[in-house]
């Protein structure tokens, strides 16, 4: 019997620890048969509402032991339909749903809606609104990344890290409120422009942040990079293929750490990416610890792109000049007749959109974020307003991620695929 | 509906607009094929099957399609050397209303060509089914999910085909058709009645917690004698991070 050979080797102590004397290692190679104990397989429900899950994400596993062997991920907890909600309000309506997608990068959201509309309907903004969107995008790819880098490394029990990206992301808040007056629900663009121009001293402020957070970054770098506990957590955990990746959807940083070298500001870029010096970290072995090392660097790249842009920043107006877009200013609107009848009729009718539809890709700071926008002839709404979630897709693959692998495990592969669920359940 | 709070977004819940004919939506090609070689290929391999193609927002090549064969060509554009559409970024849909067929939509994109595509299948009102592209690109399990769920689309060959956003038990439709009220089907009093009646344990009973995972294996595995305890290696080197 089977039960008889185990019981004479787990005796020496080399399974349970305490009974035996010497044993050279728990961790040494187990060479003696396995026990057929028949263990009943165990189903354990986590979340929806565990600090782990990031969100209200509800997962069900299937453990044998301690090892996952399925993982059934339930969604939709915090489902609010922004998409229906969209076909009942005007293009600029729909910018306030847009940051309560993503509240971790809020700005991106903003900007790639408005993109897409302002495609669809053939606008070209102009070079200084082009650049401020360039700087509060990746504003908030710092933003998003930050927040993960914090909850990822108390994931693994580290807690200093997390203080200290909160203390950079905090100043980013500061960023956010002296631009929009919010600091999450921005809202910050419109179609054809901004809310408003940055305001008197945003640029230093921006500096000053640009001039600290390189150093904390190097702190968070110092403290996790080399970490033994750190790396044994991350490393081989969660390991995808590129091919794998690309077939499963991945994108952003999670495939790049695969070793897939697809970014859409460089494959298909928007607002002048190509002209900006910057690189796109990538990984090869597509486990945690690589997409943890993608996003550090992203970090440093969003600054040096900053930077540029910054430099470059050219003057004039930042919305489009065309009455039929852009809203005239308080004063025109209440001394000029033509003002506010533009005025009257942007407010009540909205900007006419001519038939068709376009997809409009970016790189938000998980993944690839699609803007699908329909509209017919002379639209004030959008016929159908589809967000193409990072996160949703990079999430479904959790199932195959985790399989084999420990439950303190899947906490961390769970953490590494910086999933929001306000962009996942919409 | 038995609301005694009327608001100006109560005219959305004025009920279905499917009836009527179906308005022929706009069937001319624009854009050159030419200009795009993957357009030119379907055009050529696949004649008949192209209903038109237009060319959007500039630069944005739109292809619809007869639904029928729509698994078939698009293996074919994942797998064709000159195409090799790897990367399936989206699956949608877009209802029009006004009993115009239901589209479904692929956003694709190629990474060795550096080429994006969109492709539309309309799908008539009362034959709203089309094959699933799962066994192609894995991407689109909870898309397609998604797509079923919000729109009532049947993926033949998806393989755990069920609700994702709204719970599994919802009974008022699909959301994201133009025939759905922005308040839902119910009444406010009907809706509040059918939460407050739930049970919520059901959620948590052993037997459904493990519902519709793919493939479904837990019966099998649970009578099965001892596994193999997943990759030894990943185990030991957590194990192994712990102790450190």
């Amino acid at each position: 019997m089977a039960t008889k050979t185990v019981e004479l080797a787990v005796g020496g102590g080399r399974e349970m620890g305490h009974g035996g004397v010497g044993a050279p290692s728990p961790l040494a190679p187990f060479d003696i048969p396995e026990p057929d104990i028949g263990t009943e397989r165990m189903l354990i429900n986590i979340g929806p509402q565990h600090p782990a899950t990031h969100g209200v994400l509800r997962l069900v596993c299937e453990l044998d032991g301690e090892t996952v062997t399925q993982v059934v991920p339930h969604i939709g907890y915090l489902h609010s339909s922004f998409e229906k909600l969209g076909e009942y309000r005007t293009w600029n309506q729909i910018v306030p749903l847009t940051d309560r997608m993503d509240y971790l990068a809020p700005l991106i959201y903003n900007c790639a809606y408005v993109m897409s509309v302002e495609k669809l309907m053939g606008i070209e903004v102009t070079e200084r609104c082009k650049v401020v969107r360039v700087i509060l995008m990746e504003l908030d790819r710092i933003f998003g990344h930050l927040l993960w880098l914090g909850t990822t490394a108390i994931d693994v029990g580290a807690f200093t890290p997390f203080l200290y990206s909160f203390q950079q992301r905090e100043k980013i808040y500061g960023l956010h409120e002296s631009l929009t007056g919010a600091r999450i629900t921005t809202s910050a663009t419109r179609v054809g422009g901004m809310m408003a121009d940055l305001p008197d001293g945003w640029l230093d402020q921006l500096l000053d942040f640009l001039d600290n957070f390189p150093k904390t970054l190097d702190e968070v770098h110092r403290l996790l990079t080399g970490n033994q506990i750190h790396i044994g957590r991350t490393q081989g955990i969660g390991v995808i293929s590129a091919d794998e990746a690309i077939n499963y959807g991945f994108t952003g940083p999670n495939l790049r750490a695969a070793g897939v070298p697809y970014d859409l500001r460089k494959d298909r870029p928007y607002y002048d990416y190509e002209s900006y010096d910057f690189e796109v970290p990538v990984g090869e072995h597509g486990d945690c610890y690589d997409r943890y090392l993608c996003r550090m660097d992203e970090m440093r790249q969003s600054v040096r792109i900053l930077h540029q842009a910054m430099a470059r920043l050219p003057g004039g107006p930042i919305n489009v000049e065309d009455p039929n877009i852009s809203l005239p200013s308080k004063t025109d609107a209440m001394s000029d007749m033509e003002s506010m009848i533009h005025h009257f009729k942007l407010i009540t009718e909205g900007i006419p959109a001519p038939e068709g539809d376009c997809y409009m890709g970016i790189e938000a700071s998980k993944g690839e974020l699609g803007m699908y926008i329909v509209a017919e002839e002379g639209g004030t709404k959008p016929v159908r307003w589809r967000v193409r979630p990072p996160s949703f897709v990079n999430l479904s693959v959790i199932p195959k991620l985790a399989e084999g692998h420990l439950v303190s495990d899947l906490i961390m592969i769970n953490a590494s695929l910086d999933i929001v669920l306000g962009e996942i359940d919409r | 509906m038995a609301d005694d709070n009327s608001s100006p977004l109560d005219a959305v819940e004025d009920g279905p607009v499917t009836s009527g004919a179906a308005e022929g939506a706009d069937t001319t090609s624009t854009g050159s094929a030419d200009d795009h070689p993957t357009v030119a290929a379907l055009l050529e391999k696949y004649p008949a099957e192209v209903q038109r193609f237009r060319l959007e927002a500039g630069d944005q090549y739109v292809v619809w399609m007869n639904p029928t064969r729509s698994h078939e060509i698009l293996a074919w554009l994942k797998d064709d050397p000159d195409q090799l559409y790897d990367m399936m970024s989206d699956v949608t849909a877009v209802d029009y209303g006004k009993g115009r067929p239901v589209e479904v939509v692929y956003q694709m994109y190629s990474t060795p060509h550096g080429r994006a595509l969109r492709i539309r299948c309309p799908l008539p009102l009362d034959a709203l089914e089309i094959d699933s592209v799962y066994d192609l690109w894995k991407a689109v399990n909870w898309l397609e999910r998604e797509v079923y769920d919000l729109f009532g689309i049947t993926f033949r060959g998806h393989p755990d085909l069920r609700r994702i956003l709204m719970p599994d038990d919802y009974a008022e439709g699909h959301p994201l058709r133009k025939d759905f009220p922005l308040r839902g089907r119910f009444s406010r009093a009907e809706q509040t009645q059918r939460a407050l009646n739930q049970d919520v344990e059901r959620f948590y009973l052993a037997e459904d917690l493990g519902r519709g995972a793919a493939p479904q294996e837990v019966a099998a595995a649970t009578a099965g004698p001892a596994l193999p305890s997943g990759d030894p290696a990943a185990g030991g080197a957590a194990t192994e991070g712990e102790q450190a």
